[in-house]
This record gives structure tokens, C-alpha cells and sequence, in this order.
């Protein structure tokens, strides 16, 4: 048998149908739905006469839209649209018969924490999503990406996604992360040295020591921003922490099946000898705390270096850089960890796990916030509830954080969590394009820890000089 | 879904890199349940001020790019978010083909389903392009699917790569869902044979 990669081999696993000129049906295991982009999908499903071909398998729950403020069960903190978006869902949810978790359910939280959360995700699926940031699921293994509203009416009425097989991509991260370093910093680097186009086409597999090292929340922070980095899927080869994760969850295989799960599992990673069509590779050590100062993720610098300038870049960067800097309200030259920031937000699929609550914790333990606002946003009710046990809710509230309700919040800023003109956030969210949290909202991305730095001194700081 | 086959139209230029699905638009558009009636936000933060005022600069607030029916734009089209809310913006618009250097792979497989053409050109042929749409209403750009070329009122003729089963179902503006559902037995047989061989899942 010729060597495969792990995309190859779960890509195989799943094909029920291919034409002559490789057009593919790929069979789907998991499909997690939202408010926000499927009402269309239910509507075109009911016009046709069609039913959910496999409801069991179709995971709902809101998350994009709905308050996180403690009195959201009040239908009056929603807008009128919002509320709409929200009982179309629990109506299709309904109607259709698929597994569902209401904002009243503890459970509730965003679609890409709950899956794991819930063991809905495990190693070998496909999963899908209404989502970009699906790419979260594939830290176990899976391959998971995200789809457009026509292409969940077709997984709600077929099961399948019609597709083409992508390229295979390899991230290698060698050696060990310095202190102080994590997973967002990480694949905020991957972005800055491929670029936010440097993935189309392909799918990754981060692989290498400081991979390996990850813990599951650490490694879904880097699958996560697969798609920033232009790529519609990233993979992570199972192991034992992956395993040990998974057992015991809800939804997780038991018994005899565990067993027999787990001996698929364990043939799931890219053999030696597998043909790569790109690959990059940085040294761990290399990687430092990074923040981004631009509207594209790919704007990213450790926190020691300076703003750059237009001139620094060529080719159509040129422009972008100089729109960047004025949007951003930033002078070429200005060191990084000068910039004052305004806000703080913590949370989104990308660090709203338990992991990311502690790391900032830890840098808030006993110290108070400089910045005007600052929210934690739990990526789940369950995680909220687990942060309540360690005592880290009651460190982030003496702080002077408010402390939310699950949901996406902030990271897009559909609720009225939201950044005014001129603002500026410290966010662990994914994305810093221009208006994404707010009109006239300036967004700078970076790891929980330093967020929470930020949230102490008031600007951009290097958090190993709090550690 | 709507067909197409030709399209002969002003063209509007917009040569920014990067242009995510914030900025075709963005997220408080999300809000509505339906597919239609978006063209008019499509772009909305560099089409209006805060007041809700027309930014009389911006390219699709100009006389002569108001009917446009393609966009010429920068690399990396459509980056960020799987909402088919910008596809469906676009359309409604009444822009029905894009062309630029690269495409984000969701925008670029979204428009496919809603009728509409994004064509990837190498950045060369991208400026020539580009240079023609700024002539406003004097130059018309030309696309043909079935040959497959960008042509443009100087006789210039550009040729590109499209996909041979998109190209078929945007020609005969094909349902995917009905065709796939053609293929019931298959994504049975399918099922019987995974259920056999990974029972968990
Ligand atoms: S947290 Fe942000 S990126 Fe994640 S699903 Fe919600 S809106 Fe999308």
C-alpha cells in the first residue's frame, strides 16, 4: 500500500461516491449547526419537502447571537432579529429532530467547545460546520472544516458534502516552547511566516515536539486558526492525551466499542514516508509571546519589536499596511508594548477553554484591571461552572472582570458586546479585521496570559515580566 | 439556481488585498433569516458614514459603477468567515462574477452555489483588468464560461481554469441537493459498510 498522510487516510475512510473526474462525495459524521447560518438551510429543506437524512448525527446549539449577561433568560436582552434567529433554531431543532442544547441548558456554549465537551467530536470523523473556525475539531484528529449555508442544507439533506480532495500541508513545530509562550502563539506565528493565503488549497497537520506537548485545549487553539491561515482544515495526529480526553464523555464510544474505537484510532497518523506537497517548519524556541498591531491576522510580531511601516512590505501589502496603521490609529516605529488599550476580552472557540481561564488567572491573582473594561466569556456553561470550582471565577471578578455567560460575545460582536469607534481591545479571540468587533473597533489578538497582562498594566505588555 | 452562461457588463474596481466577509458584510447583516435583500449593506462600513450617508468615493457609490455586474479585485478574495451572507450580498447587488488573483476556499466554493462566477487570473492579467474597470462605463468586460475567457473591450482575451463539474452545474444552473439525492444507493451502501466498520460513531 502506498504511504498515506492522516488526511489521506481519514479522507478515504469517508468517500461514498466518486465521479470520473474526482468529484467526491464525502460522507459526514458530525454536523454541528448554529442560529446564525441556518435558517436558510431549514427553510430550503422544508420548500423541498425534505427531512434531516441523519438527525442523529446533527448537533445543535446557539451560540453567535445570544447575551451573556447574567439576565439573558429575559427575552428583552435580545434585539428583536436576534430573538428571531434563536427560535428559528429551537423550532428546526424541533421540527427536525436533532440533538439540541438551549441557552437554558448548562451544557450551552459555543458549537466548537461544546462538540469536544460532549464527545461528539472524536478521532477519524468528518465534521462540519456553518462555521470557518470547525477547523478546531481536527486538534483530535478529525477533519473538520467549515461550510457555507447552501452546503449545510446538503449535509441536513444527504449527509454528504460534495468536494475535492485539498492539498497536503505540514506545519512542523520542533523543540520546546520557551516560558511564557502557548499555544495561540504558536499559530499566530504560523500565520505571520505563510501568510493569511499561505493554507489555501490544503489541509494542515501540525505535527512536531511542541505539538506533541500541547494539551488537548492548547492543540484546538491551533487547529483553530487553521482558516486564518487560509487553509479550510487542521489536523493533529491522535495519542494518549487525545484518548484520555475523550474517555468518559457523553457521547464517547464505551465497552467493547471503545476498544474497537480505539484500535482505529491508533492507525490514524501520516506514514514516514508520505508525500507532502508543502511543508513549513519553526523552531519552538524561535516562538515568542506575539501580538497582532494590524486588521489581518497575518500582522503579527513578538511584543519586544515595533509598529512597522508600509515600506517594510511590497506588492499590494504596501497599501494594506498603510490602510492597517491608519485604521489601527498607529505611527510606524511605536514599540508594541506602548499601545494602551482600552479593553480586554477573554474567551471565543479559540481560547475560551478551562486552560486559557487559568493562564489568565494566574496572571490576575490578586492584582487589579487598568483598562476601562474587561469581560471573561466562558466557551461553555460547563466550562464557566468548572472555573467556579478552581476559585478562578472570584480571581478574575476581584480583579474587576465581568464574569458572562457562554456564547460568542465579543469575538464578533453580534450581541451587544461590542467595541465603539476608536476603541481598542485585547482579545483572545481570532480575527482583528477591521469593524469585526465593533465598527471603528481596533482589535489586537494575542494569548490569554497576555491579555491578561494587558488587563493589568493597561497596555500591550510582555507577560514573562509578570511571570 | 440561477444560470450562467455570458455576461458582458461595467465592471467596478476595488484593488484591496485581503478583503474578508467582514467587510462584504458585515456581521449585524447576519441577523435575517432569508437569502435576499442584502446587496444593499453589501459592503456597507466603506459604502455608508456612521450616519447611514452614501461615502461618495467609495467605488459602487460612483454614477458609473452603480449597475456593475463583476468586481475586480485584490489577492485573497473573500477571506474570513463561511457566510454565505457575502455571496449572497454580492448577488443581490446584482454583481454576478468577481474576478481576482486567489479566493479564500470557502467564499470561492459559496459563490458556486448561488450563480455566481469568481475567476482566479494571474496578478498580471489581474491589473490589466483592473486598469479596464476604471474606465468606468466606457469599457464593458466580457466572460464566457463555456470557453472559458475574460475578454476585454480592447480585444485582450484572457483565458482561465475553472473546476469542470462547477462549470457544468453553473452552466445548466444545477441543484447540488437533487443531484446528489441521485446518488441515494451509493450514500446507502456507503452507510451499511461504516456502520459495520466503525459502530461508535
Ligand atoms: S467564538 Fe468567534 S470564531 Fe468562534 S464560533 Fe463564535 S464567532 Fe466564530
Amino acid at each position: 500500500m502506498s504511504p498515506k498522510t492522516l488526511y489521506d487516510k481519514i479522507w478515504d475512510a469517508h468517500v461514498a461516491h466518486e465521479a470520473e473526474d474526482g468529484t467526491c462525495l464525502l460522507y459526514i459524521d458530525r454536523h454541528l449547526v448554529h442560529e446564525v447560518t441556518s435558517p436558510q438551510a431549514f427553510e430550503g429543506l422544508r420548500m423541498a419537502g425534505r427531512k434531516v437524512h441523519a438527525p442523529d448525527k446533527t448537533i445543535a446549539v446557539p451560540d453567535h447571537n445570544v447575551p451573556t449577561t447574567l439576565d439573558r433568560a429575559n427575552a428583552a436582552t435580545m434585539t428583536e432579529d436576534s430573538r428571531i434567529q434563536v427560535e428559528a433554531l429551537d423550532k428546526n431543532a424541533r421540527d427536525f429532530g436533532i440533538h439540541y442544547y438551549p441557552v437554558s441548558d448548562v451544557r450551552q456554549g459555543i458549537v466548537h467547545i461544546v462538540g469536544p465537551e460532549q464527545g461528539w467530536t472524536l478521532p477519524g470523523m468528518t465534521v462540519v460546520c456553518g462555521d470557518s473556525h470547525t477547523a478546531t475539531h481536527g486538534a483530535f484528529g478529525a477533519l473538520a472544516h467549515g461550510i457555507g449555508t447552501s452546503e449545510v442544507e446538503h449535509v441536513l439533506a444527504t449527509q454528504t458534502l460534495i468536494q475535492r480532495k485539498g492539498k497536503n500541508m505540514k506545519v512542523e513545530i520542533t523543540g520546546k516552547l520557551r516560558p511564557g509562550v502557548t499555544a495561540k502563539d504558536i499559530t499566530l506565528s504560523v500565520i505571520g511566516a505563510t501568510g493569511t493565503a499561505g493554507g489555501t488549497g490544503y489541509v494542515i497537520e501540525y505535527c512536531g515536539e511542541a505539538i506533541r506537548d500541547l494539551s488537548m485545549e492548547g492543540r484546538m487553539t491551533v487547529c483553530n486558526m487553521a482558516i486564518e491561515g487560509g487553509a479550510r482544515a487542521g489536523l493533529i495526529a491522535p495519542d494518549e492525551k487525545t484518548y484520555e480526553y475523550v474517555k468518559g464523555r457523553p457521547h464517547a464510544p464505551k465497552g467493547a466499542q471503545w476498544e474497537a474505537a480505539l484500535n482505529w484510532w491508533k492507525t490514524l497518523y501520516s506514514d514516514d514516508d508520505a508525500h507532502w506537497d508543502k511543508v513549513v517548519t519553526l523552531k519552538g524556541e524561535d516562538i515568542a509571546p506575539v501580538v497582532t498591531w494590524g486588521t489581518s491576522p497575518e500582522d503579527v510580531l513578538p511584543i519586544t519589536a515595533t509598529v512597522p511601516a508600509p515600506e517594510d512590505f511590497s506588492g499590494g501589502k504596501v497599501d494594506a499596511a498603510r490602510r492597517s496603521l491608519e485604521y489601527m490609529g498607529l505611527k510606524p516605529g511605536q514599540k508594541l508594548s506602548d499601545i494602551e488599550i482600552d479593553t480586554v476580552f477573554i474567551g471565543s472557540c479559540t481560547n475560551g477553554r478551562i486552560e486559557d481561564l487559568r493562564a489568565a488567572a494566574a496572571i490576575l491573582k490578586g492584582k487589579k484591571i487598568a483598562v476601562k473594561r474587561a469581560m471573561v466569556v466562558p466557551g461553555s456553561g460547563l466550562v464557566r461552572a468548572q472555573a467556579e470550582e478552581e476559585g478562578l471565577a472570584d480571581i478574575f471578578i476581584e480583579a474587576g472582570f465581568e464574569w458572562r455567560l457562554a456564547g460568542c460575545s465579543m469575538c464578533l460582536a453580534m450581541n451587544p458586546d461590542q467595541l465603539s469607534p476608536g476603541e481598542r481591545c485585547a482579545a483572545t479571540s481570532n480575527r482583528n479585521f477591521e469593524g469585526r468587533q465593533g465598527r471603528g473597533g481596533r482589535t489586537h489578538l494575542m494569548s490569554p496570559a497576555m491579555a491578561a497582562a494587558a488587563a493589568v498594566t493597561g497596555h500591550l505588555t510582555d507577560v514573562r515580566e509578570m511571570m | 439556481m440561477e444560470k450562467f452562461e455570458k455576461l458582458s457588463g461595467i465592471a467596478a474596481p476595488l484593488p484591496l488585498i485581503n478583503i474578508d466577509t467582514d467587510m462584504i458584510i458585515p456581521k449585524q447583516f447576519l441577523k435575517t433569516i432569508k437569502r435576499s435583500g442584502l446587496g444593499v449593506n453589501l459592503f456597507d462600513e466603506m459604502r455608508y458614514d456612521d450616519a447611514g450617508n452614501e461615502i461618495p468615493d467609495f467605488v459602487l457609490n460612483k454614477p458609473q459603477y452603480r449597475d456593475a455586474q463583476i468586481l475586480v479585485a485584490g489577492d485573497n478574495f473573500g477571506c474570513g468567515s463561511s457566510r454565505e451572507h457575502a455571496p449572497w450580498a454580492i448577488k443581490d447587488f446584482g454583481i454576478r462574477c468577481v474576478i481576482a488573483p486567489s479566493y479564500a476556499d470557502i467564499f470561492y466554493n459559496n459563490c458556486f452555489k448561488n450563480g455566481i462566477l469568481p475567476i482566479a487570473l494571474p496578478q498580471e492579467q489581474v491589473d490589466v483588468l483592473m486598469k479596464e474597470a476604471e474606465k468606468g462605463a466606457n469599457a464593458r468586460i466580457e466572460v464566457d464560461l463555456e470557453a472559458q475567457t475574460v475578454s476585454t473591450s480592447e480585444g485582450q482575451v484572457f483565458s482561465f481554469e475553472v473546476d469542470a463539474f462547477k462549470k457544468h452545474c453553473l452552466l445548466e444552473g444545477l441543484d447540488d441537493i437533487g443531484l446528489t439525492l441521485e446518488k441515494a444507493a451509493a450514500i446507502e451502501s456507503f452507510e451499511a459498510q461504516a456502520a459495520q466498520a466503525r459502530p461508535w460513531v
